[in-house]
């Protein structure tokens, strides 16, 4: 991908001839005296829980979290977006209106602690491995189970004889366990990315290892 | 769908995707040009293959969309 080019930071005099007039007073107010920095933190604060108050609700039906606990996560993440958003704010490259950068944070900071939150009550313990949910992961259908039992055999075999013993335990985790990314993360003291990585990795591996072993067809409904 | 493309299907990775890392570099850049016109999202197809394959990344984005939503009148 080709995003357009960053607004080039070259002191706060250009940078604040580029902004909308709304960016440049956060910027003004939070880069300014003590007095005014703090007072522009705190409204960012109650900003960013706004925001975040708003997200855990939006994510709550998707959740086993409610009440006080819903509303502490947004807190905590608020809190902590806050602190991210000041330490990295040199880094506001003008790209965006600030506003929309600062809640960045909060949604990656909303999605790091409910990942943490997962393991306060895990489903199943994270080495647990349920092989018999595989085909239900793939969305096989039962009826025409004749057809892809050697399929899914050949599968298994290939998640403990392909992958390295990281890309399987991540394998395992996200895809027979229903681990989320973010909790699994957490978890193996790793981030989003890493995890991501290694599970496009493996999927990659095993596709490869079945289309040598004959298994599916290298042109098979390729996406488009 | 039979077992075979089902399968494939799930195993399926897009070499545009351009992973968490630099999706979530970009995002709120991506974000503004999406919510001024959906249409944009085509040409940042790295991007638009990730968010397609990343569930918590696409998380994200729904979210960071709906808080830069005008208000409801």
């Amino acid at each position: 991908m080709e995003p357009a080019e960053p607004t080039a930071r070259g002191g706060c005099a250009t940078l604040d001839a580029a902004l909308d007039p709304d960016s440049a007073a956060w910027l003004r107010s939070l880069g300014g005296s003590p007095t005014e920095s703090d007072a522009a933190q705190i409204r960012l604060h109650a900003l960013l829980l706004r925001i975040a108050r708003s997200e855990v609700q939006r994510r709550s039906g998707r959740l086993k979290i409610s009440g006080p606990e819903l509303d502490d996560i947004a807190h905590q993440a608020a809190n902590d977006a806050l602190m991210a958003i000041i330490a990295k704010i040199g880094q506001f490259r003008g790209d965006s209106r600030f506003t929309t950068w600062a809640y960045k944070f909060v949604m990656f900071e909303v999605s790091t602690k409910i990942g943490r939150h997962f393991w306060r009550n895990p489903a199943a313990p994270i080495d647990a491995e349920h092989w018999e949910q595989l085909p239900n992961r793939l969305a096989l259908d039962p009826a025409q189970e004749a057809e892809w039992q050697e399929l899914v055999a050949a599968l298994r075999r290939l998640i403990d004889t392909v992958l390295t013993n990281r890309q399987r335990r991540i394998f395992v985790s996200i895809v027979l366990n229903e681990v989320p990314v973010d909790a699994l993360a957490a978890e193996l003291g790793s981030n989003r990315n890493a995890i991501y990585k290694a599970l496009f990795d493996a999927r990659r591996k095993l596709r490869a290892a079945l289309v040598a072993n004959g298994y599916l067809d290298n042109n098979t409904s390729r996406r488009a | 769908m039979n077992g075979q493309s089902a399968l494939d299907r799930f195993l399926q990775t897009d070499p545009q995707d351009v992973g968490c890392e630099e999706a979530m570099g970009w995002m709120h850049v991506y974000v503004e040009l999406v919510a001024a016109d959906p249409a944009t999202a085509s040409r940042y197809a790295g991007i638009a293959a990730h968010l397609r394959a990343c569930g918590p990344c696409a998380e994200d984005f729904e979210g960071l969309l709906a808080a830069i939503a005008p208000p409801a009148t």
